[in-house]
């Protein structure tokens, strides 16, 4: 229908089209380059031209105050072979799992809580949890460190209530590792939460009633209807995760107050953009930090695209 | 009779487990927790976090603390400094992005296509890693230790572009536009006195996400801010804990301070936040 509408009018169009051509002054004309002249001279000078840079830099050994020499890849191979990197990568995928997996399921099921028709005090159970979104990972950490202290948290002394001995969150690997994911998921469960509301609420109500109606409870609605629809939304989720997870810095940081640059002393939990700002801000080793920020530019983007490639089989495969 | 009889199970369909409740108040419960206990800590003391059993209850002590915050570092700068920085993205995002969307959604020029796909292609790009020019390039600048430094790089933004690009193509009818084209407006004035207005709520809502994104920033401000006086709420929170023996109850206090302004600004934006991220999210 809308296609039959619009031809016609098409058709008619050219001549007032070019007419108005003719009146359009060079100013008009340049008008639509310099609207979106801000966005592309930001990013082009902040965004591009650095990231660019970062591959140039990371085949120098380069000092911010001293000489940079051309060394090739050397900063690679010296990369691949440091344990170092490999404990940070490592660390990075092991918190990103930690984080995404029970994100993406808790808010799953919170949506489809929230998505009952009746529901009564709807908009202040989505305000509130939104809450965690707007306070910062700083001022998070400083809460989180303190629920998770060995001696005086509020988590041990729940451990403690049930018989369970303390635990050192901030010195063990897997402690720090799931506090840090603990902040994640608590940051931004409610946030994606009202993104899968928002897919749901798209869908239509007859489908669930009909789907009561003969006698499907919460649970077989919920994979039935709830599951297949929100596909997109949930790729898209996984995604954006990704791409944040990999970077994440500033709650590792914050955590290991003793040796704050590598996440405790063990390096237990340093991530690799926190092993970058060792080696860059902290050693200033620029080229060594360049070529993790490349590598992890590398990363970043090949796990984007492997996701983007497993959405769309699966959408094909199931039509 | 029928019709009673379809309403009664209606009724019946549409009824809200209790469970439901049950499960939705802990959820509320796990977010608002530890802001909670934020204060709870902040409004007594240090010797609040140590005790065991806990104390829930707030105490009076809140001033004195706040105090020792103001006095410790340079703390209301800090908040004016994470202000200036946050209302500038804010506002710089909203306009800058609903002029370029404008253009891309209503205007047509040569390349429009292959730029806007430039712009979505960025979206995907982590420029982020690229820390180690970015603070070169300021460093080149002179801006390391300033607040522009902060500002310029975050006035416009890929998905900022595309959002409004959404907004304005789906809110901002052509005839509009063509009746005031044919009355002699140019695309200047078209945009600030046709589209712009209509689209306000959503530039708003732009620019609010803006806002607590850049107030809550963290990485790019602590590379590049140096001396206290310059350094931004979250800064000054880290700077909080960096004495030998860290004040709990210091630290608190200074996270709560940095966050109270996003608390009162979001009971009264709140929920057109909340419909804005949910009108954001593409369904189904």
């Amino acid at each position: 229908m809308t296609t039959s509408l619009t031809a016609p009018r098409a058709s008619a169009r050219p001549p007032v089209e070019s007419r108005r051509k003719v009146r359009e002054s060079l100013g008009e004309r340049v008008a639509p380059y310099a609207y979106v002249a801000p966005f592309f001279l930001i990013f082009g000078i902040f965004g591009l031209f650095p990231l660019l840079f970062t591959f140039y830099v990371a085949l120098f050994d380069w000092n911010p105050v001293a000489a940079h020499t051309f060394v090739g890849f050397d900063n690679f191979s010296r990369l691949f072979d440091d344990p170092r990197f490999w404990n940070a990568l490592w660390n990075t995928i092991s918190i990103w799992i930690l984080s995404t997996v029970p994100q993406l399921l808790i808010a799953l099921g919170l949506a489809h809580l929230l998505n009952h028709a009746r529901l009564r005090l709807a908009t202040l159970f989505r305000m509130s949890m939104l809450v965690p979104y707007i306070t910062s990972v700083a001022a998070t950490t400083v809460v989180f460190a303190q629920l998770f202290d060995r001696d005086y948290g509020l988590l041990n002394w729940l451990l403690h209530l049930v018989g369970a001995g303390p635990v050192d969150f901030v010195q063990s690997t897997w402690g720090s590792q799931i506090m840090i994911a603990t902040m994640v998921i608590w940051r931004w469960t409610g946030y994606t939460t009202l993104l899968y509301l928002a897919s749901l609420q798209a869908i239509s109500r007859d489908i669930y009633e009909a789907a009561s109606v003969d006698g499907a409870g919460s649970w077989k609605q919920f994979r039935h209807i709830t599951i297949p629809s929100l596909r997109p939304v949930i790729v898209f989720t996984i995604v954006t995760s990704t791409i944040g997870g990999l970077q994440i810095f500033t709650e590792p940081l914050l955590v290991s107050r003793s040796a704050p640059m590598t996440c405790g002393p063990v390096r237990q939990c340093q991530t690799l953009t926190l092993f970058l700002f060792e080696q860059g801000f902290g050693q200033f080793k620029f080229g060594y930090g360049a070529a993790i920020g490349v590598t992890l530019f590398v990363l970043v983007v090949a796990f984007a695209l492997l996701n983007f490639l497993l959405s769309t089989r699966i959408r094909r495969e199931k039509p | 009779m029928t019709t009673v009889g379809q309403s009664v199970r209606h009724r019946k369909l549409d009824r809200v487990p209790w469970w439901v409740y049950v499960l939705l108040a802990v959820a509320v419960l796990v977010a608002v927790f530890p802001l909670y206990w934020m204060f709870v800590v902040a409004s007594n003391d240090s010797a609040t976090a140590y005790k065991m059993p806990p104390r829930l209850t707030p105490g009076g002590n809140l001033f004195h603390l706040a105090g020792l915050v103001f006095s410790t570092v340079p703390f209301i700068r800090s908040l004016i400094n994470s202000a200036i920085v946050a209302v500038a993205i804010g506002v710089g995002q909203g306009v800058l992005c609903a002029l370029a969307g404008f253009a891309f959604a209503k205007l047509r020029f040569p390349g429009r296509n292959t730029l806007f796909l430039i712009v979505v292609l960025t979206m995907t790009v982590p420029t982020q890693l690229a820390v180690i020019p970015q603070y070169m390039i300021m460093s080149k600048l002179g801006w390391v230790d300033t607040l522009q430094a902060l500002i310029v790089p975050g006035l416009a933004s890929a998905f900022g572009i595309f959002w409004m690009r959404q907004h304005i193509a789906s809110t901002v009818s052509d005839e509009l536009l063509q009746a005031a084209r044919i009355d002699g407006a140019g695309s200047w004035q078209i945009f600030w006195q046709i589209a712009f207005p209509l689209v306000r709520p959503a530039a708003f809502v732009l620019g609010l996400l803006g806002f607590v994104t850049s107030w809550n920033d963290f990485l790019w401000p602590f590379i590049i801010l140096k001396s206290p006086e310059k350094y931004t709420a979250q800064i000054a929170i880290k700077a909080l804990q960096n004495s030998y023996v860290v004040d709990l109850g210091l630290a608190m206090a200074g996270s709560f301070l940095a966050t109270v302004p996003l608390l009162v600004l979001f009971a009264f934006v709140g929920r057109r936040l909340v419909t804005g991220i949910m009108d954001g999210a593409f369904k189904g």
